[in-house]
């Protein structure tokens, strides 16, 4: 189980070693967002790599309905 | 063929419609679906946000856009640079290319464009790459100084977001116009088909509406209602509008007349 903060909430997660692990936890399209881990813009290609360490601050985002 | 068929460039990018459309606001995204379908329009603002995560499996607005659009992301809710630099990196991590709304809130009430920030975004946007729609104040200046700093189209507001006051000052448009050689489109307060008709009749390239559709009565009707409006100023933008006078002058002629009918009613 790891601690992460995630879109500005504290969560536990387990088995989450990678962004991408974290995204299929948290059941996720990887498709369809954009990932910043401690203010670092992960690309795509890099989710299944990227690692993720206790207490990163990640934010999950994506497009909705906007002017 | 008229020139009106001619398309609008934005940096490398096309578009054969001159409308642009918003995706806020709408009740249904079939509404939203059915209303950009309608409207015609290629390009379709968008705004980035956090994901749901107690709720990941909600629909994602981007499988209602028709696949004949593009996305242009926006940096709306963006009250400095580094906040809109962010937002527009995040944008294009989603994949979806160098397209982005630049968008610096100075006013909160007002929703009224940082222009100093602005500006600033838009140097450092158009270095990293990006197409950079900057959304603005009316502003003859400003619009100058955007373009020098490398600005791919300059998008003047007509009236306060979301408001429909219309365009207040029209003439501002032509000012601008003048001015730019990146296309110049009108975003924000376009309430009516008549606020659309205007713009484009002085000289605006294209519109950029989200409300007066999403909130209309029948957005569906109402975003074909646009399609015709901007369309229309367009042609009569390109056709040459008649001078104004003082008084009238007889469209019938003045000679040979029938003399017993002078006079009468």
């Amino acid at each position: 189980m790891s601690t992460f903060i995630v879109n500005g909430e504290i969560r536990e997660v387990s088995d989450a070693l990678t962004v991408g692990d974290l995204l299929d936890r948290l059941s996720v399209s990887h498709q369809t967002v954009a990932v910043m881990v401690n203010g670092a813009i992960i690309a795509r290609e890099a989710f299944a790599t990227e690692s993720l360490h206790e207490r990163d601050a990640i934010e999950i985002v994506r497009f909705v309905g906007g002017g | 063929m008229t020139e009106a068929d001619h398309s609008i460039h934005v940096g490398a990018y096309q578009f054969q419609s001159r409308l642009f459309v918003g995706t806020g606001k709408y009740r249904t995204f079939e509404e939203m679906r059915d209303a950009i379908t309608a409207s015609g329009s290629e390009l379709v603002t968008v705004a980035l946000r956090r994901v749901n995560v107690d709720n990941p499996h909600e629909p994602s607005l981007l499988d209602f856009v028709p696949q004949t659009a593009r996305i242009l992301p926006n940096t709306a809710g963006c009250y400095t640079v580094d906040d809109a630099m962010q937002v527009a990196y995040l944008a294009r991590a989603a994949g979806i290319g160098t397209l982005i709304k630049l968008e610096i809130i100075g006013d909160q009430a007002l929703l009224w464009p940082d222009p100093i920030a602005t500006l600033q975004a838009t140097e450092r946007l158009a270095r990293e790459g990006f197409t950079v729609m900057v959304y603005t104040t009316p502003d003859p200046v400003l619009a100058v100084r955007l373009e020098e700093a490398g600005a791919a189209a300059i998008m003047p507001l007509g009236s306060p977001i979301g408001s429909g006051q219309g365009v207040l000052d029209v003439s501002s448009v032509n000012l601008i116009r003048e001015r730019v050689h990146v296309p110049v489109v009108v975003d924000a307060g376009i309430g009516s088909p008549a606020d659309a008709a205007l713009a484009m009749e002085q000289g605006a390239d294209a519109v950029l509406i989200n409300t007066a559709i999403a909130q209309a009565g029948n957005p569906v009707q109402m975003a074909a209602a646009m399609r015709l409006a901007v369309e229309a100023g367009r042609l009569g933008f390109l056709a040459g509008r008649m001078a104004r006078r003082p008084r009238a002058e007889a469209s019938s002629p003045s000679e040979g007349m029938v003399a017993g009918r002078v006079g009468s009613s």
